[in-house]
């Protein structure tokens, strides 16, 4: 892959939501992902942008979303930011816990987590930004397999 | 593609027929509409078909969880039939395989609500 980035300005709207996750398989197939991993890049991607728009904006038509991807050699890297309060991480509860396990939500995160190989958010007053990064098969020396 | 979803009976079972995308939005608003709609008329046998089920996210696995959960709540039973990989894969990961009542066969599935 040679160095390429992308970047999208969104509304906070159920349409983001899915221009996203499409425009994510799009990306990852241009870069090469076999099908399972160009599934789970744009889950993930889908995910993200469901927080970013129903939690972080709260459907704030004057709040946007920005999607950005960047492909280089070894990753494709998408960030996603929303304008919203910041999320903090910690206290999402683990959706796995036999507690939460019949909870009807809160398994965003956890997905994302399960389906690339670095995540890193990072909240402030000014909205959340997600990281994610999905290395090129081959490359990662520490990617965790969601499906084994 | 939207979701698209029918029902039939089966020897007091009501089959669901369900296929496209279980997501936020519209396929989510139509499995809980339509389990919520079959309870509140009786039908208290529902087997759930994710044949045709070809896609499914963290709302539509919610979803999943409360039309399970519905069903228990006013004396009813809900089982899964048919699950893709990607459901099959989904639902482990997420721990809910063993959750749910899990059937790859019509009639065995069918065979096993109370009677």
């Amino acid at each position: 892959m040679s160095k390429d980035r992308v970047s999208y300005t969104l509304d906070s709207t159920l349409d983001t939501v899915n221009s996203a996750e499409e425009t994510a398989g799009r990306m990852a197939a241009e870069a090469g992902f076999d099908d399972e991993d160009v599934m789970k890049i744009s889950m993930a991607v889908r995910e993200a942008a469901v927080n970013a728009v129903l939690h972080g904006n709260a459907y704030d038509p004057n709040k946007k979303v920005t999607l950005d991807f960047e492909r280089t050699a070894q990753d494709l890297v998408i960030t996603i930011r929303d304008q919203g309060k910041g999320l903090d991480a910690s206290k999402i509860p683990d959706p796995l816990a036999p507690e939460n396990l019949m909870k009807t939500s809160g398994r965003g995160i956890f997905l994302i987590r399960s389906f690339m190989d670095e995540v890193e958010i990072h909240p402030s007053q000014t909205g959340t930004e997600l990281r994610m990064i999905k290395h090129v098969r081959g490359n990662a020396t520490d990617s965790k397999e969601a499906f084994q | 593609m939207s979701m698209k979803s029918s029902t039939r009976q089966v020897d007091g079972v009501t089959i669901i027929d369900l296929s496209g995308r279980i997501t936020l939005g519209e396929g989510s608003v139509v499995l809980r509409d339509t389990v919520r709609d079959l309870l509140s008329k009786g039908n208290k046998k529902i087997l759930l078909n994710l044949g045709d089920v070809n896609y499914i996210d963290s709302s539509g696995i919610g979803e999943l969880v409360s039309a399970y959960t519905t069903a228990r709540n006013q004396g009813g039973e809900l089982k899964l039939l048919n699950l893709t990989k990607k459901v099959h894969d989904l639902l482990q990961i997420t721990k809910l395989y063993t959750v749910f009542d899990v059937k790859d066969d019509e009639a065995a599935a069918v065979k096993a609500f109370t009677k």
